[in-house]
């Protein structure tokens, strides 16, 4: 199985090189060409040029601070918006690769830890209390989910996961996304709350922020939208640019908003994407400047790392939301790896490091502008890690892991418990004692007031637990 | 040219006109070349399918070879990204059209990913189903269950007689060969067909997955019920109950219909193609020449290219080749990443676009100009085009292809607003410029070119 898990390990972070290269290449702000003359004797210099060309839209806002007029925007958004401002928000962080619960709330206390974890383990006196069992502590890189905990703004999972455990990444990745341990489905559980509780022309109401879509937002009927960070959704062409190129783009959503209602179904739907496409590019137009730079200021430190934009990415949502732009279903992955087979104590410490501290800077951050109350994030990885180390500093693919739920609103109180390394399955590895299923109804019901029947497969069989104060 | 045997199902009448043997070149290939649908035309419908669905000897691939943004050549076993161009390559350059485009079919209908496997096993599987494209759908099915990337993907080589697993006998009914919910399987099926199907396993060393083989000391040699049938029934068995079983001909017409004809085939023509298929011993190629001459096919609604096809048929159009190996990550924003389907299920052709697949598609259309484009430094260009001028040369630029009414006006008021942006006199050359590019660019993006 460890050799096994290995290769996939090699496809899996390829697959991930892949989403940072696309990121990159994807991200890239031209929107002008920087061959471009310099307009001699027009009067203009070349910087002013260019301004026109963004300014044009980005006065728009200025002029309103929102700029969420049916004039500028679709209907769908400036109805959306204009209804929003008291709509819940809903985040799913993805920790890719399967992160290591046992490090993360370590059970130092157990009398089985130091034997399974001869030298990964959480060193006695280095880890940070967990108020809630005395077995555990939080990895002294965690030490900002342990403050956010103290404060009562965390709900732990110490135990979560699914009967009969698959231990493919993939497929494990599979059933979290879509809300079900079925291979076949199409549809993410949040794409399908937003199929029947969302609306057919706010894009953004499902926004993914990996720069491609995320499979938990995947719909059927209603429009969602992927972008990398708000600054960045932009798109060129060689050799053209300045206003110019602003019409092209209002003319290729223009071409589709002539054409959504098409009796033809398959130029309906490009139609449709191109319209929802320049609707998405209009919404985020005051969040960045001219050169694809943030045009918001976040009132809170981001840590910065030079190999991952995911804090970034979070300072740009947090300003989407005080933007007051209609957001309803979020979804974003961790660029850290935590498939960490071998050499994990320094991946690991690096990577939760990053993910915790990033998340209560965003936290704070919506506490600073005064939006706490509406978003709630729910951090999960798809398994846990095989209690045992193995021989090359890592842990292999495992079962039970960690959810946290994280906001003003979050419960702050555990659900489940830690069960103990005496009775690990077949497999030796975690049982969990909380299926992700029962997270996410409660989540439908408690956060988002809508039931669970019409969204999670099998709803009835899945205990409802209390997440949300 | 090789003449086709009269269809046992309504064949299109009338002349077969070049717009017919665009759709024919798009749903059946990767697009046209220029010139090439008018060329089809004159052809004639027989000659035309013929041509695509009885290609002789080895493919040969036209045009310069693909590299790499450096100009190297492309590693598609050892770089990230290469095994996406080096297959999107042979879409382009192929004169086989319909070879590469039944691989691609098989691609998404066997949906294995490299999530699970090696891009050598993947290019592996990949040369196995263009050998079986337009063969026989019984030995394709051998291949298929016996291939090491499929065995990864769907844990053949884990499921031993020690511990059964159901993984590849559930999908091989469900997802290749029968179909949920019709009655044609029971779980009971799935957990003997998981049973037939053990005996399987490869090794593992540092540089991957290895000797894959059918070890018997694996399999379970007892007695299994299939379907009603007893035996001690083996892959091979489980291969031939499942192709032979009366609801499979039903599945499969309906599914490879699927991917040439949108909704599903009228039941005469199930009927009939279903005991075609029965009767020639599961051949694929007649129920091609079938499909792709029924009127359906030309005179029904429009189908939404999918981003490979769409990428392929940018660089025909333009008779261009891969230059870059960006391709792999403007399919990956497109929605098709070559060897990774986004599940076993494959690639739903039924929703390919969304925001940011509809961007990966808009970028397509970038690259595949990059270096093409009219210099906007240049003052050779007319500093007088009208807007209406400025429209029709963009559309013979792309081989005048045929916009609604409402595109065209669209276009058209694009070319004025360009026009009236210009104020100082430096831009009456430049400001034309821009917009003969913007031009270019947004033909290639508006619904009808991305369907067909």
């Amino acid at each position: 199985m460890s050799e096994h898990a290995r290769t996939c390990c090699e496809g899996f972070s390829r697959a991930e090189a892949l989403r940072r290269v696309a990121g990159a290449g994807g991200g890239v702000a031209r929107e002008w060409d920087p061959r471009m003359p310099v307009p001699a004797g027009a009067g203009m210099d070349r910087r002013r040029f260019l301004l026109g060309a963004a300014g044009a839209l980005v006065s728009v806002y200025g002029a309103q601070r929102l700029g969420l007029t049916d004039a500028v925007l679709g209907d769908g958004i400036a109805q959306a918006a204009a209804n929003g401002p008291t709509n819940p928000i809903l985040i799913s962080i993805f920790m890719q690769g399967g992160m290591d619960a046992m490090s993360l709330l370590a059970p130092i206390g157990d009398p089985l830890y130091r034997k399974l974890r001869p030298t990964l383990g959480v060193p006695a006196g280095s880890g940070l209390p967990f108020g809630e069992d005395p077995r555990l502590v939080w990895h002294p890189a965690a030490r900002s989910f342990a403050a956010l905990h103290d404060a009562g703004k965390v709900t732990t999972f110490p135990a979560i996961g699914y009967s009969s455990p698959d231990m493919s990444h993939f497929t494990s990745r599979h059933y979290w996304e879509v809300g079900a341990t079925e291979n076949g489905l199409s549809t993410g559980w949040l794409g399908r709350y937003l199929d029947v509780a969302g609306s057919a022309s706010n894009p953004l109401q499902g926004l993914s922020l990996d720069g491609q879509m995320n499979p938990t937002l995947a719909t059927t009927r209603n429009p969602v939208a992927a972008i990398d960070r708000p600054e960045n959704f932009s798109l060129w062409l060689d050799g053209v640019w300045g206003d110019v190129f602003n019409w092209t783009l209002d003319s290729a959503a223009a071409l589709g908003g002539a054409q959504r209602a098409a009796a033809d179904p398959a130029p309906a739907q490009v139609a449709r994407a191109a319209s929802e496409v320049g609707i998405v590019r209009q919404a985020l137009a005051p969040l960045r400047d001219q050169n694809g730079n943030p045009a918001y200021r976040s009132p809170v430190a981001y840590p910065n790392s030079g190999s991952s934009d995911f804090p970034q990415r979070l300072a740009g949502l947090a300003a989407m939301i005080a933007a007051g732009l209609p957001l309803r279903c979020v979804a974003l992955t961790t660029d850290t790896q935590f498939d960490t087979h071998s050499g994990q104590a320094a991946t690991f410490s690096s990577g939760v490091r990053l993910t915790a501290d990033a998340i209560a800077a965003f936290q704070a951050d919506l506490e600073a502008r005064g939006i706490a109350d509406r978003v709630l994030v729910h951090v999960w990885s798809e398994f846990g890690r095989r209690a045992q180390e193995n021989g090359s500093g890592g842990t292999d693919h495992g079962a039970g892991g960690t959810s946290l739920l994280i906001g003003t609103r979050a419960s702050g109180a555990m659900v489940g418990e830690f069960p103990g390394l005496a009775q690990l399955d077949v497999n030796g590895n975690l049982r969990e004692n909380v299926d992700f299923r029962s997270l996410y109804c409660s989540l439908l019901e408690q956060w988002f007031n809508h039931d669970a029947a019409s969204v999670i497969p099998q709803a009835a069989r899945f205990r409802r637990l209390a997440v949300v104060r | 040219m090789a003449s086709l045997p009269s269809s046992p199902i309504p064949v299109l009448r009338g002349r077969f006109t070049e717009a017919h043997a665009t759709r024919l070149l798009w749903r059946a290939g990767f697009g046209p070349r220029p010139g090439e649908a008018a060329a089809l035309a004159r052809a004639g419908l027989d000659a035309a399918v013929a041509s695509l669905t009885r290609p002789s000897g080895q493919a040969r691939l036209i045009g310069a070879r693909p590299h790499d943004d450096k100009g190297n050549p492309l590693d598609p076993i050892n770089v990230w990204g290469h095994d996406h161009c080096w297959w999107l390559d042979r879409m382009v350059r192929s004169d086989q059209q319909l070879v590469e485009r039944m691989t691609l079919v098989w691609h998404s209908w066997f949906a294995t990913s490299l999530d699970a496997s090696t891009a050598a096993l993947m290019l592996r599987q990949n040369a196995m189903m263009r050998r079986h494209a337009l063969g026989n759908f019984h030995a394709l099915l051998l291949e298929v269950t016996r291939d090491p990337a499929m065995l990864l993907w769907l844990s053949g080589t884990e499921n031993t007689k020690y511990s059964p697993n159901e993984n590849y006998g559930r999908e091989v009914m469900e997802l290749f060969t029968l179909g949920a919910d019709r009655g044609a399987y029971s779980q009971h099926d799935v957990h003997e067909q998981a049973r037939a199907l053990t005996g399987f396993t490869n090794d593992w060393n540092p540089s991957g997955p290895s000797n894959f083989r059918f070890d018997p000391t694996l399999h379970d040699q007892g007695v299994k019920r299939v379907f009603g049938h007893r035996g001690r029934f083996d892959w091979r068995d489980s291969c031939r109950l499942c192709v032979g079983h009366p609801l499979h001909p039903t599945f499969m017409v309906a599914k490879l219909w699927g991917y040439f004809i949108p909704g599903a085939p009228p039941p005469r023509e199930l009927r009939t193609l279903a005991r075609l298929y029965r009767t020639s011993g599961y051949e694929v190629r007649p129920l091609l020449e079938a499909i792709l001459r029924h009127p359906r096919f030309y005179t029904g609604p429009r189908m939404v290219i999918p981003p490979a096809v769409y990428c392929a048929g940018l660089l025909r159009a333009l008779g261009r080749t891969i230059e870059t190996d960006a391709w792999s990550w403007i399919g990956a924003q497109a929605g098709q990443r070559l060897f990774e389907p986004p599940n076993v299920a494959g690639w739903d052709y039924g929703h390919w676009l969304d925001t940011s697949r509809w961007a990966g598609r808009f970028t397509a259309v970038t690259y595949a100009l990059q270096g093409h484009v009219l210099d906007t430094s240049a003052s050779s260009y007319s500093a007088h085009e009208t807007a209406a001028e400025a429209v029709r040369t963009a559309l013979e630029y792309w081989g005048n292809p045929r916009l609604s009414s409402s595109t065209v006006k669209n276009l058209t008021a694009f070319s004025h607003r360009a026009q009236a942006g210009i104020a100082a006199g430096w831009e009456q050359v430049t400001y034309r410029i821009l917009r003969q590019n913007a031009l270019r660019g947004l033909i290639p993006t508006t619904p009808e070119w991305q369907t067909c």
